[in-house]
């Protein structure tokens, strides 16, 4: 699970060069939010998910001796 | 006149917070003003933690950027930032935290010369910190001084405002260290994540609802484009997530993590801190790009019709209308004319308070850089010893005070917007220090001689681009001007927003020259000069 943890935060660094919607506004996200600005939003809600696994299953426990 | 009122209430607030450190301070020893004596609880950590990185820049920069540049300012900074500074935060702070504890450092200068054995190399990389934290604590000054004038309608002029600013922010970093500093820190992150979403909100029934205005901006060329990301490129892009690297570098950073009570308390900072980016960017941005479509603002208004005369082509202007020009568009004070605008005024006042309390998070900086001076340079060549702790502290205050001085006399005197400071100087310097941090948290072989040529290297690299950004004009945007070419390539180029590295942000080459040197004249170093058995197994034991 360390391994996936460590995985999953390098996936999303990658993900973060979204170029498939980098000339576009449309759709707009509930009706206003272009949809660039909608996955980088949303990108910011998965970091926080990773750094749980991160947190859960990579934790340096040793430093807490 | 309410929301000035609503400010300086605030400011008398924050004051107080700093009395009251004050007279609940146990003693007066240095690891209590200046470390809260690692002491710090985990709300307060989380809240204090990334209250200090949210400064004016982020909240004035950001939408000022976006104002500008359109949602690219998001991804190019917040959704980054989410991610990395996280992640350092685990992998580097926690250590630096158990370090701290064990070894009762207060600066990572302390550690840097216990680590590898040295003394004045130590002199060296603290001399090149604290350069490189002024520009951040200038920041803060001009975001007082913009705020200010703003909610003032002009009353209080810029001059001024910066001055109330560093004069309340000093007063209560002098009398309440770390601990006041810390306890300003919540109260501003929380007033800002609570405000933040609001004044969307508002303002955009104000406007008739985004729908509206999205549909206006799509429809508009010359609007269109801010929606995408079409005017930067991937590399420059990529050449952001470089940026939040600086965050862990900071020293005021550094040594925050060296206040929490517990090593388990970066656990819940670290989840939720891509969260706190998330409430705190995403409103900045998003009401920076709408001020587009907020023509009956005439503030607003005077601002784009600037901007389009920037843009036109052959108008014939002089360097000097430009830069009239680019200050006249500049969209550091959007946020606060839109509120103006389209918020009722109890609203306008709270809110007006939110970002003067974003603004004036500079006060750990001012701090840290404190802290650097009497514990790298005032105790550690025997100030301490000579003169006592009493005395210690109390230079401290006094370098507050001379720091925040030096830092107001600066801002009346650089015209650049908020965000280019920041982003050419400060981050990407500290960016550049990350190869420092980690090779004496993570690899035996490093020697100080590889740390004193990172720390040169990206001393003479900050300079390098600050001679550039100021010996050549910004030529107009979507052109470029070449500084250096081999053959037909460009390496380094002058653009309308920077200066570049074969399209990269100067903070990429610096950051990966300066991991380079540190492994390469460590290697060449290491069999006179690696540290003694003794101090690598105290850093490397398990």
């Amino acid at each position: 699970m360390r391994s996936l943890a460590v995985a999953v935060v390098v996936l999303l660094y990658i993900l973060h060069q979204d170029f498939w919607f980098w000339r576009d506004a449309r759709p707009l996200v509930f009706g206003f939010l272009p949809i660039g600005l909608f996955y980088h939003a949303a990108f910011t809600v998965a970091s926080s998910f990773a750094l749980w696994l991160l947190v859960r299953f990579a934790w340096p426990s040793q430093l807490e001796e | 006149m309410i929301p000035a009122l609503v400010v300086f209430l605030y400011l008398a607030v924050v004051l107080y917070i700093g009395i009251f450190a004050f007279r609940t301070s146990r003693t007066s020893n240095a690891e209590d003003y200046f470390l809260a004596g690692r002491s710090l609880g985990p709300t307060v950590f989380l809240l204090s933690l990334f209250g200090t990185n949210m400064t004016a820049f982020s909240i004035l920069g950001a939408s000022g950027h976006a104002f500008a540049n359109g949602i690219v300012t998001f991804g190019l900074m917040a959704s980054s930032s989410a991610l990395v500074i996280p992640v350092c935060l685990f992998a580097i702070g926690t250590r630096l935290w158990a370090l701290g504890k064990r070894n009762h450092f207060m600066t990572p200068v302390q550690m840097f010369r216990d680590r590898w054995e040295c003394r004045h190399i130590g002199t060296v990389i603290f001399i090149v910190q604290a350069a490189l934290l002024v520009p951040y604590i200038i920041i803060s000054v001009m975001g007082g001084g913009t705020v200010l004038r703003a909610i003032t309608g002009g009353v209080i002029p810029y001059e001024i405002g910066g001055a109330i600013v560093s004069a309340v922010v000093t007063a209560y970093v002098f009398l309440g260290g770390m601990r006041g500093t810390a306890w300003v820190n919540a109260l501003q992150t929380s007033l800002f994540l609570l405000f933040g979403t609001i004044a969307a909100v508002v303002i955009g029934n104000g406007m008739g609802g985004f729908r509206e205005a999205m549909e206006a901006l799509i429809a508009s060329p010359a609007t269109s484009p801010l929606l995408t990301r079409e005017r930067v490129s991937p590399l420059y892009f990529f050449s952001y997530t470089f940026i939040p690297l600086s965050s862990i570098a900071f020293p005021h950073i550094c040594i925050f993590c060296l206040t929490a009570r517990n090593v388990t308390y970066f656990r819940k900072t670290i989840v939720l801190y891509p969260i706190c980016m998330l409430f705190i960017w995403l409103p900045s941005v998003f009401l920076g790009v709408v001020a587009n479509h907020a023509t009956a603002v005439p503030a607003i208004q005077t601002k784009l019709e600037a901007r389009a005369q920037l843009a036109t082509p052959n108008a014939g202007l002089t360097p000097d209308d430009r830069a009239k020009l680019r200050a006249a568009a500049s969209g550091d004070d959007v946020i606060l004319r839109l509120v103006e605008g389209y918020a009722p005024l109890w609203l306008a006042a709270l809110l007006g308070a939110a970002v003067m309390a974003a603004v004036m998070a500079s006060d750990s900086q001012i701090l840290a850089l404190s802290t650097m001076f009497t514990e790298d340079i005032f105790a550690f060549y025997q100030g301490t010893a000579r003169f006592g702790h009493g005395m210690q502290v109390m230079t401290g205050r006094i370098f507050v005070v001379l720091v925040t001085a030096v830092a107001y006399v600066i801002a009346l005197r650089i015209p650049q917007s908020i965000f280019d400071i920041a982003t050419q100087y400060a981050f990407a310097g500290y960016a550049a220090l990350v190869p420092l941090l980690v090779a004496a948290l993570f690899w035996k072989d490093s020697t100080r001689w590889g740390a004193l040529a990172t720390t040169l290297w990206t001393a003479a690299a900050v300079v390098a681009v600050a001679v550039i950004q100021n010996s050549i004009p910004p030529p107009p945007p979507g052109s470029e001007i070449t500084v250096w070419s081999v053959g037909d390539l460009s390496v380094i180029t002058r653009g309308a927003t920077g200066t570049f590295v074969m399209g990269l942000l100067p903070v990429v080459p610096m950051t990966l020259i300066s991991g380079m040197l540190m492994i390469v004249v460590s290697l060449a170093t290491r069999d006179f000069a690696k540290p003694g058995d003794a101090t690598l197994k105290r850093y490397f034991a398990q």
